[in-house]
């Protein structure tokens, strides 16, 4: 009964947070609230007309929305990076860090769900996946294993959290005991959900620029550059507009642990590279038609070779200890980083996986505008939940919000 | 099929089990498919309302169906609407509900059949003719390709899209013919799929590609809601109603045999072919998969595709691999046939031939 209580005033103080801030905080979220409208109306147009109105064909069947439906995974799957220092070996400098990266997790994961809604045919019948009412193909299907997974994660990420803020929030400590063992779960957790997503592409002998050993490690390598690089810029928004304080220190880590992520992914790229490319078969078609056109077909050229030399541009940043230490330049390279990553796990990985078709047939795919919509909608609404989230667990981190008796 | 009847095509590569050959018609490849012991008495609709749920799962129902439901229950409950109307609002509401059809008894799926025909009488005050029937025994359907004489005149895809009901206005088609130059071999890549001039041309051989109806089929696998299966006679098809429209299957398919409704389909009512089959060409909606079913309102009923009986050149081969007298086990016997992408071990039932 009394936490009910204490649930109710938290519930009643988040509200009070979110709603007041400064002109800048509210040019925000008004901004991100246009945004996810002009989504949503996007969207009641793909409903209403079907799926035609993006620029998805029957020869490429999967576009922007899988994209960044990969891409987010990676995002989400990061948040681990941190929990484990911080939880488990009692790393204090990732404290503060860590629950920013468990709230990105979440919005994260509130985005890879839209976007698989956004990309269904048929929105109404999704209750058919829904074990015990509907038909749920599991284990044979990697997206049912994907479905477990995911939810699984943003449980995790939503009760540990949790747990953490609502005793604080009381001016309690949390207990170790409760906490350390949903940490190391979501650890697995998170290592779980990236290989399975991967494993939803490897496994499809019909394409052969999926079907590789090499895409689970890399997008587990990838993941963990992009995701912490995020971070890092996320903490370096709330260090200048709030009075949250990060240390120096913690962003310096989990800078590390960007560089070393950004340099495994060179790596397996040069590998992948090196296997395409130095006795082509027939497979490698994919990997031509990404890096080089095929017939004069060669809309992705200038994304790919983009995100490739803004990766290695980072990476070379990174590696330097004189530049990754000075706050600039550091902040500069995490930002190409992570747009280096989107673009290469994002299009980059899904649209050449249909190109050229099973018959070698090559219909290029380019995003409708409504496409584009929809996608930066969901893009607002993770940004908005995480607002959310951040500002509410900030107030109640920095003891400005407080369960009063 | 059991396997001992099996002398002539399965490599058995990728097989993981033999678990079909125990009569279970659902086709999942591994352990027991959990629709034939518990649910056989019941109704496809009661599938979904006879089950044991706690409250969080029926809330999730309940919330996903009510924007769907909500229509058709003032319609149902209204006093002023007519009878018509209410009977048409039950049987959306039944239809939007029912269970899957792969896992119906044959009551059940006569019972949706049945629903379906009169809805669309309601809606357009003519009749169809919808089958209900299942795979019979003792039949495995096989198809041959005879390149030599395929000479791409495209008779078999127009017949194709005039009975199966296929969006005109997307021009969908399941057959591809791919015009190949000769003395390249089987060169898919520089093959034009999409030709418009006059057949056969000068220094060019035509090959078909469609659905391939493969015995290990990944495109079933992949599918996380069980939408698509393969039937006992071999048959590789959709519930159009219980497809979700994720399109995994699509790219799962390493023979592009699978279509997807883009946008809502539409033939013109005088071009609908009447004789349909729940599994086969009776009309889709928007947002659902769809792909050659090797006619199964026709092969069922003991007739040929209409692709074969439209092939002007004799090119289309079909039959029951599993009699020995048919004209696939002679072409299979006597000629030397070859299939497509055997490396990835999709056993398709679907064999190429030379004269």
């Amino acid at each position: 009964m009394r936490r009910l209580k204490v649930f109710k005033s938290l519930v009643r103080d988040s509200l009070d947070t979110i709603t007041h801030g400064s002109k800048k905080y509210h040019l925000w979220m008004a901004a991100l609230t246009f945004i996810m409208l002009v989504g949503m109306y996007c969207y009641s147009i793909q409903l209403d007309q079907g799926l035609s109105v993006t620029g998805m064909t029957d020869r490429v069947s999967w576009g922007l929305y899988i994209s960044n439906f990969t891409f987010l995974v990676g995002v989400a799957a990061a948040a681990v990076m941190l929990v484990m220092p911080t939880y488990v070996l009692k790393d204090i400098d990732f404290k503060q860090a860590v629950l920013i990266g468990e709230g990105l997790a979440v919005a994260a994961l509130i985005m890879c769900l839209a976007f698989v809604i956004a990309d269904m045919g048929g929105p109404s019948v999704l209750w058919h996946m829904i074990p015990g009412i509907g038909v749920f193909n599991f284990p044979n299907s990697m997206l049912t294993w994907d479905v477990l997974v995911l939810n699984g994660y943003l449980f995790l990420n939503l009760t540990i959290p949790f747990y953490i803020l609502f005793r604080h929030y009381q001016g309690k400590k949390s207990k170790r005991s409760v906490y350390v063992p949903g940490a190391f779960i979501s650890v697995f957790w998170a290592v779980a959900i990236h290989l399975v997503t991967a494993f939803l592409y490897q496994g499809l002998q019909a394409r052969p620029f999926w079907n590789n050993a090499l895409l689970g490690p890399r997008f587990l390598a990838s993941a963990f550059a992009a995701g912490p690089a995020l971070i890092i810029l996320v903490l370096a928004i709330i260090r200048t507009y709030t009075s949250f304080k990060v240390e120096d220190k913690t962003i310096k880590k989990i800078a590390m642990v960007v560089t070393v992520a950004a340099q495994i992914n060179l790596i397996m790229l040069i590998s992948e590279l090196f296997k395409e490319f130095y006795a082509p078969t027939h497979h490698s078609e994919s990997a031509y038609y990404l890096f080089f056109g095929l017939h004069g077909k060669d809309a992705l050229l200038p994304w790919i070779w983009t995100a490739i030399s803004l990766n290695v541009l980072a990476t070379i940043l990174l590696t330097f200890h004189k530049l990754r230490n000075n706050f600039k330049v550091l902040f500069f390279a995490c930002l190409i980083l992570f747009i280096g990553i989107w673009i290469e796990k994002g299009f980059g990985l899904i649209v050449p996986g249909f190109i050229p078709g099973p018959y070698g047939k090559i219909a290029e795919y380019t995003p409708t505008g409504i496409e584009i919509g929809v996608t930066l909608g969901i893009w607002a609404l993770g940004a908005f939940v995480f607002t959310i989230l951040a500002k509410t667990a900030i107030g109640i981190e920095i003891g400005k919000l407080r369960y009063k008796k | 099929m059991r396997s001992d009847n099996k002398k002539w095509f399965p490599l058995n590569i990728g097989r993981k089990n033999q678990e079909a050959s125990n009569g279970c018609s659902c086709g999942k490849p591994s352990g027991s498919c959990g629709g034939h012991t518990q649910e056989v008495k019941k109704d496809g609709f009661e599938q979904v309302f006879d089950v044991k749920m706690d409250r969080r799962s029926a809330f999730k129902q309940l919330a996903a169906s009510l924007a769907i439901g909500a229509g058709a229950v003032s319609t149902s409950c209204s006093m002023f609407s007519g009878e018509d109307s209410k009977e048409k609002a039950q049987i959306d509401w039944e239809e939007q509900f029912k269970g899957n059809y792969k896992l119906m008894t044959d009551e059940e799926k006569q019972a949706t059949v049945d629903r379906l025909v009169r809805s669309y009488q309601l809606r357009t005050g003519k009749t169809i003719n919808m089958s209900a029937k299942n795979a019979e025994e003792d039949v495995l359907f096989g198809y041959a390709f005879n390149i030599s004489k395929c000479q791409g005149y495209m008779d078999c895809v127009s017949a194709c899209v005039e009975e199966n009901n296929q969006d005109r206005n997307s021009q969908m088609q399941y057959i591809r013919i791919h015009e190949m130059k000769d003395g390249k071999g089987f060169n898919f890549n520089e093959a034009d799929d999409n030709y418009y001039h006059e057949v056969p041309a000068e220094g060019h051989f035509y090959m078909g590609t469609q659905c391939f109806h493969c015995d290990n089929p990944p495109c079933v696998n992949v599918c996380p809601v069980q939408a698509t299966w393969r039937e006992d006679d071999g048959l590789v098809v959709v519930d159009y109603d219980w497809c979700v429209g994720c399109r995994y299957c699509m790219a799962a398919c390493p023979y592009d045999g699978r279509r997807f409704n883009w946008s809502k389909p539409e033939v013109p009512e005088e071009e609908i072919n009447k004789n349909q089959h729940y599994l086969g060409n009776r009309l889709r909606k928007k947002g659902v998969m769809e792909k050659c079913t090797f006619c199964v309102q026709r092969s069922r009923a003991g007739k040929n595709p209409a692709c074969v009986e439209a092939c002007p050149t004799g090119a289309r081969i079909f039959g029951n691999l599993l009699d020995p007298n048919s004209t696939i086990r002679w072409v299979l016997e006597n000629k030397k046939v070859f299939r497509l992408k055997e490396d990835l071990g999709t056993e398709p039932k679907f064999w190429y031939f030379m004269d």
